[in-house]
C-alpha cells in the first residue's frame, strides 16, 4: 500500500525509543526491549510501542489545494519527564505528540456497582472514594499543540534548538522560529522570496539547528550551497554569517550539474564542529571552521554519473536522500538504489555498500556486502548498473545515538541492524 | 448548586438515604468522567468533597488518589493545583499541612508550565503555614527531591521554592539550601540554568548580605556569562533586584562589570533585554552610576545595529529622561540623548520610530517651552508628515503633552494634513484610530477649528464603505456632543444627519438611524421630539425592510427620552402598524419594541 511507504525514520535522544512517519499520515515508534539473559549476543529488539495517526489529509479551501498527510519529518524533544514528546509534520501543519505511559486504573464509584450496574442514588449511606489499582500497562499518544498556518510553501525541515524551548521549521522559501509553547505565532527568520516570483533561482531544500549553540542554524539550498546564521546578530537572519560553497569543477559540468548539485540533507555532528550535506551523488562533510571546500567527501553511487539522463526522464534524479552520522560521528550513512545503503567510515577511509530487503537481511544473519561493477566485466556477486532498481530506494535512514544500531526505511519495510557483538 | 451536572434536582429525595450524600457521591464519581468538562467541575468544587469526606478521609484517601491523577488534562490539572493551595482547613489546619506535599510534588513535574507554575505557586502558599519544625521535616526534602530530581521539570520546579523556606530555617540547613541553588545555577539543562537566573533576584532578597556578596553575585556572574543568550537575557532582570540590594559602595565592583558586558552583548535578546529594562536599572544604579556609565549605555542602545533594541531602547526615551537626576537632567538630554532621538526619526524602520513617536512627545513637560520649541518641534513636524500611518497616529494620540506646554496651535498647521491623509487611509483600521481620537481632539483644538477644518471629515466618515467605520463615526458624533453641547449639535451636525435619511443607498439611511440611537440621549429630550422623531416616524415607511425594522429598534432606544403623551400618540401607532408589516423581521423587532423593557408600562 502507497500510505505504507515510511517517509521519515528517526531515534530519540537515548536511542531506546525509534519513530517512522509514513505516507499514510501515521507515526509508529518502537522500543527497545531489554536485553535478555539467554541471547547475550543480541542488543534486544526493537517491538512496536505506540501507533497513532498524527496527520490527516486536509483540504486548503482557500487556495484549493489537497494538504497530504505524509509525514515529512519527526523529532524528539529532549526528555522532560517520564513522558516523551516529539514533533511531527507534513507539508504545512506541525503538531507536538505526548506519548506517556499508564499502568494504574481507579477503581470504586459510589453510583454503580463492581460490575456497572447503577445503584438506588437514594441509598447512599456513605461516601467511596476512588482507589488506584495496577493494571496493564497502557501507552497513550495525544496531540499537545498544533502549530499550524505559518507555512506557505511546503515544510520540508524542523529542527528542535538546544536551548529546549524553541524549534525552527524550514519551507522552500522560508524558515520560522517558534516556540514550544506557543502556537498562534512564530517569527520569520529567513525569508528569500524574491518580490518577483520569476526571478526565483534558488530554494531552501533543509535546515537544522546546531547541536550545542543555541543561536547557530544552517540551512542548505537547491544550488548546493550552505548559509550558517547567527540569531544573534539580529532578529532576521538574511544575511548569513558563513557561506559554504565548493567550487565547481569546470570540466565535469553538464545539463545536469545544477540539479545533482542541489543537497537533499544538512546534518550537525554530534560535536558540532563538522557538517555533512548529501546531494544526488555524494556525501560531504564540512568542517564549519572552512567555508570554502568540504573535508572530506564520499561518492555514494559515482557509476550513476553516465545514467543521470535516464534519472532525469524518470524524476529519480530529484529523490531527497537524507543522511546520518553515528553516535561518534566517526561514521556516516547514506542511501542508494535497489535496497542499497552505503556506510562511510571516516578514520579508514573505508566504505560498505549494504543491502536491505527480505532476502538478504535474514533475521539474526549477517549482512554481506553487496559491489556495483563498474567496468566493462562484471565479477561474481556484482550487480551491474543496469539491473539496478530505481524504485527500490533508500532515502531515510537512523543511526542510534550511542550504539551501533542502525534503522534502514526502505519502501515500506524497516530493517533494524546491528553490529555483531563479539 | 444549579452546576452539580447530571443530577436530576426535581426528583423526589426518599428519606430513607441520605440525601445530602448524592450530590456529593455524583462529584465524587465525576472527578473520573470522561467528560473534561464535568471533571473539571469536580475538581473545582473539591473543597466540598473535602468537607463532606471530614479531615481525616480527605488525607488518607482522597489524596492519595488525587496524587496519582496526574494523566488528566492540563486544565484539569491546573485547577488542581490552584485547589490544593487552599486546602489547609480541609486536612486538618497547619498541624496536617504536610499532607498536601506528594500531590504537589507530582504537579511539579508535568510538563506543561503552566501547570507546574500554578503547583509552585500553592507549594509557596502552603510553605507560609507549616511550623519550622515541619518545614524543615517535610518542605525542605520536598525542595531537596524536586532539586536533584532526575527530569529538568522538576529541577525548574526546585528554583522557586528555595526562597520561601530559606529565611525560616536552621543555618545547617540554609547552607544546604546555598548548595542547591549554585548546583541548579550551572546545571546541564539550560532550561534549569533559566529557571535558577529567573529565581536569582527573589533568591538574594532573602540572603543575608555577605551571602549575596560572596554567593550571589559570582552566580549572577557566571549566569550572565553562559553560553546561552536565553539565559544571559534573564540574568539582566536578576541584575535589577541584586543592584537594588547592594550598597552603593559595591555596586561599582560588584554589578557594573557584568552589566556593562550586558548592554554590549553579542547578542541582540541580551541587548534588548538591558533596553527593556532600562527604567528599572537606572533606579536601582542610582543617579552617579547613570550619569557616568548608563548615559552612555543607553546612546548605543539608541545606536544599536539591530532595529528590535533600538525600539525598545526609543519605547524608554521619555521614562529614562523623567529619571535624570534633576541638576543637570536638561544637560545631559540636550548634550547626549536629543542628538540620538534626532537620528531615531528617520530610522529606516518603522517599528523604531513608531516606539520613539509614542514617547517623544512627553519629552517636553521635561524640556520646557523654549526647548520644545526650538528642538522637539521639528521632530514633531517631521513624524507627523512620516510615510508611517502608526508614527503618525502616536503622535496625535499624544498631543495632550505638548498642548499642555505650547498648546496645540503651533502644531496646528501641520497637523491638518495629517489628520486628513490618515482618515483617508487606504486601510479601515489605519482610519479607525484616527477617528478614536477625534474627540480629544476637538476638544484640544477647540469649537471653531473643529467646524471649520475637521466637521466635513466626521460626516464622510460616516458613508464609509466599512461598516466598522460608520459605527465609529457615530459614536464619534456622540462624543463631540458630549465636549461641545446639544446647541452646537443642532446647527451643525444633526441636520446633515437627518439629511441623510433621503439617501437613495439604503445603507447610508440606516446611518441616520443609527446616529439618532447614539445621539438621543445626549442632545436631549427637545431635540429629538421636535426634529428626530419626525424622520424616525417617516421612515417607517422606507421600503427596505431593514431599515423598517431598524427604525422599531431605534423608537425603543429613544423611547426613554421621549415624553409620555409622545409614545402614546406618535410612536406606538407606528409600531403598531409595524407590528403588521409583511416582513417577519420587521413584525419581531415591532413587537420588542412594543414589549420592550424601557417602556413597560407607556404602551400597555
Amino acid at each position: 500500500m502507497v500510505s505504507d511507504i515510511i517517509s521519515t525514520v528517526e531515534f530519540n535522544y537515548s536511542g531506546e525509543l525509534l519513530a517512522t512517519g509514513d505516507k499514510g499520515g501515521r507515526v509508529v515508534i518502537f522500543q527497545h526491549e531489554q536485553e535478555s539473559k539467554n541471547r547475550p549476543h543480541l542488543r534486544g529488539e526493537y517491538n512496536v510501542y505506540s501507533t497513532f495517526q498524527s496527520h490527516e489529509p486536509e483540504f486548503d479551501y482557500l487556495k484549493s489545494l489537497e494538504i497530504e498527510e505524509k509525514i515529512n519529518k519527526i523529532r524528539w524533544l529532549q526528555q522532560q519527564n517520564a513522558a516523551h514528546f516529539l514533533l511531527s509534520t507534513n507539508d504545512k501543519t506541525i503538531k507536538l505528540w505526548k506519548i506517556s505511559e499508564r499502568d494504574k486504573r481507579a477503581e470504586g464509584y459510589n453510583l454503580k456497582d463492581e460490575d456497572g450496574r447503577l445503584r438506588d442514588p437514594f441509598r447512599i449511606t456513605s461516601l467511596r472514594v476512588p482507589v488506584l489499582m495496577p493494571m496493564d500497562l497502557m501507552v497513550e499518544a495525544s496531540p499537545r499543540r498544533i502549530f499550524a498556518n505559518a507555512h506557505t510553501y511546503h515544510i520540508n525541515s524542523i529542527s528542535v534548538n538546544s536551548d529546549h524551548e524553541t524549534y525552527l521549521s524550514a519551507d522552500d522559501l522560508r524558515i520560522n522560529l517558534w516556540h514550544l509553547e506557543i502556537t498562534d505565532r512564530s517569527f520569520n527568520i529567513v525569508d528569500i522570496k524574491p518580490a518577483n516570483m520569476e526571478e526565483l533561482t534558488e530554494v531552501i531544500t533543509a535546515a537544522e539547528c546546531h547541536p550545542h549553540q543555541c543561536n547557530v542554524f544552517v540551512y542548505s539550498s537547491s544550488k548546493g550551497t550552505i548559509r550558517l546564521c547567527d540569531m544573534r546578530a539580529g532578529a532576521l537572519c538574511d544575511r548569513h554569517s558563513k557561506f559554504f560553497e565548493e567550487p565547481e569543477d569546470p570540466s565535469s559540468r553538464s545539463f545536469f550539474s545544477e540539479i545533482i548539485s542541489s543537497i537533499s540533507d544538512v546534518k550537525f555532528s554530534h560535536s558540532g564542529r563538522y557538517m555533512m550535506t548529501r546531494d544526488y551523488l555524494s556525501v560531504k562533510v564540512w568542517d564549519l571552521n572552512m567555508e570554502n571546500r568540504p573535508v572530506e567527501t564520499y561518492q555514494v553511487h559515482e557509476y550513476l554519473r553516465s545514467k543521470l539522463c535516464s534519472l532525469y526522464e524518470n524524476d529519480c534524479i530529484f529523490d531527497k536522500f537524507e543522511c546520518c552520522w553515528n553516535g561518534s560521528d566517526s561514521a556516516i550513512m547514506t542511501g542508494s538504489y535497489n535496497n542499497f545503503f552505503r556506510m562511510f567510515d571516516r578514520n579508514t577511509r573505508r566504505d560498505i555498500t549494504l543491502e536491505a530487503s527480505r532476502e538478504s537481511s535474514k533475521p539474526r544473519a549477517t549482512l554481506k556486502p553487496r559491489k556495483v561493477s563498474t567496468g566493462g566485466k562484471r565479477k561474481k556477486d556484482e550487480i551491474s548498473v543496469d539491473s539496478l532498481d530505481f524504485n527500490k530506494k533508500i532515502l531515510h535512514t537512523a543511526w542510534h545515538p550511542k550504539d551501533n544500531v542502525i534503522a534502514v526505511a526502505a519502501t515500506n519495510n524497516l530493517y533494524i541492524f546491528q553490529d555483531k557483538i563479539n | 448548586s444549579p452546576s452539580w451536572s447530571g443530577l436530576n434536582t426535581n426528583r423526589k429525595m426518599r428519606a430513607d438515604g441520605d440525601d445530602s450524600l448524592y450530590p456529593i457521591a455524583v462529584l465524587i464519581d465525576e472527578l473520573r468522567n470522561e467528560d473534561v468538562q464535568l471533571r473539571l467541575n469536580s475538581i473545582k468544587k473539591l473543597s466540598t468533597i473535602a468537607l463532606a469526606l471530614g479531615v481525616e478521609r480527605t488525607r488518607t484517601e482522597l489524596l492519595p488518589f488525587l496524587t496519582d491523577t496526574i494523566y488528566d488534562e492540563d486544565e484539569v490539572l491546573l485547577a488542581l493545583a490552584e485547589q490544593l493551595g487552599n486546602f489547609t482547613m480541609l486536612v486538618g489546619g497547619p498541624e496536617y499541612v504536610h499532607c498536601l506535599l506528594p500531590p504537589l510534588e507530582s504537579l511539579a513535574t508535568v510538563e506543561e508550565t503552566v501547570v507546574r507554575d500554578k503547583a509552585v505557586e500553592s507549594l509557596r502558599k502552603i510553605s507560609q503555614e507549616h511550623s519550622p519544625v515541619d518545614l524543615e521535616v517535610h518542605f525542605e526534602p520536598l525542595v531537596k527531591r524536586l532539586a536533584s530530581g532526575d527530569w529538568f521539570t522538576s529541577r525548574t520546579s526546585a528554583c522557586g521554592l528555595f526562597s520561601v523556606c530559606y529565611p525560616r530555617v536552621s543555618s545547617t540547613v540554609k547552607a544546604e539550601i546555598r548548595q542547591h541553588f549554585r548546583t541548579l545555577c550551572s546545571d546541564d539543562t539550560p532550561m534549569v540554568r533559566r529557571a535558577a537566573a529567573s529565581k536569582l533576584g527573589e533568591f538574594a532578597k532573602v540572603l543575608e548580605l555577605d551571602y549575596v556578596k560572596s554567593d550571589i553575585i559570582s552566580l549572577f556572574t557566571a549566569l550572565a556569562s553562559d553560553e546561552q543568550d536565553s539565559v544571559r537575557l534573564l540574568a539582566v532582570e536578576a541584575c535589577v533586584s541584586i543592584a537594588t540590594l547592594l550598597p552603593q559602595e559595591d555596586l561599582e565592583t560588584l554589578v557594573m562589570p557584568t552589566l556593562r558586558q550586558a548592554a554590549e552583548d553579542k547578542s541582540w535578546r541580551v541587548r534588548y533585554m538591558v533596553a527593556d529594562k532600562f527604567s528599572e536599572l537606572q533606579k536601582a544604579v542610582g543617579p552617579e552610576i547613570t550619569k557616568n556609565d548608563l548615559v552612555p549605555a543607553f546612546q548605543n542602545l539608541l545606536k544599536d545595529c539591530e532595529a528590535e533594541v533600538r525600539a525598545a531602547a526609543a519605547n524608554k526615551v521619555k521614562e529614562f529622561c523623567e529619571n535624570l537626576p534633576e541638576d543637570n537632567r536638561e544637560q545631559i538630554i540636550m548634550t547626549h540623548i536629543l542628538p540620538c532621538v534626532k537620528e531615531l526619526v528617520s530610522d529606516t524602520n518603522q517599528h523604531v520610530k513608531s516606539a520613539l513617536a509614542s514617547v517623544i512627545m512627553g519629552l517636553s513637560t521635561i524640556l520646557g517651552k523654549d526647548n520644545t520649541i526650538e528642538h522637539l518641534l521639528p521632530l514633531f513636524l517631521a513624524q507627523l508628515k512620516d510615510e508611517c500611518p502608526e508614527v503618525r497616529l502616536n503622535i496625535i494620540s499624544n498631543l495632550d503633552c505638548v498642548n499642555e506646554v505650547i498648546g496645540i496651535r503651533q502644531l496646528s498647521q501641520s497637523l491638518l494634513p495629517a489628520i486628513v491623509e490618515l482618515a483617508e487611509d487606504a486601510k479601515w483600521r489605519v482610519r479607525l484610530a484616527i477617528i478614536e481620537y477625534m474627540p480629544l481632539l476637538a476638544g484640544q483644538l477647540g469649537v471653531e477649528f473643529f467646524d471649520e477644518k475637521l466637521n466635513t471629515l466626521c460626516m464622510a466618515w460616516l458613508i464609509d464603505h466599512v461598516y466598522a467605520i460608520r459605527e465609529a463615526a457615530t459614536c464619534n458624533l456622540m462624543k463631540l456632543v458630549e465636549k461641545f453641547g446639544a446647541d452646537w449639535a443642532q446647527n451643525t451636525i444633526v441636520p446633515k444627519v437627518l439629511g441623510m435619511a433621503n439617501d437613495p443607498n439604503y445603507l447610508h439611511r440606516m446611518t441616520t438611524l443609527f446616529c439618532i440611537n447614539a445621539l438621543s440621549d445626549v442632545c436631549g429630550r427637545d431635540i429629538t421630539t421636535k426634529q428626530m422623531l419626525p424622520v424616525v416616524l417617516k421612515m417607517s415607511e422606507d421600503q427596505v425592510a431593514n431599515v423598517r425594522f431598524n427604525v422599531a429598534k431605534s423608537l425603543q432606544k429613544i423611547g426613554p427620552v421621549l415624553e409620555k403623551i409622545t409614545l402614546q400618540n406618535q410612536v406606538k401607532p407606528v409600531l403598531d402598524k409595524l407590528a403588521t408589516d409583511k416582513d417577519m423581521d420587521v413584525k419581531y423587532f415591532a413587537h420588542e419594541a412594543l414589549s420592550g423593557e424601557c417602556l413597560p408600562y407607556e404602551y400597555s
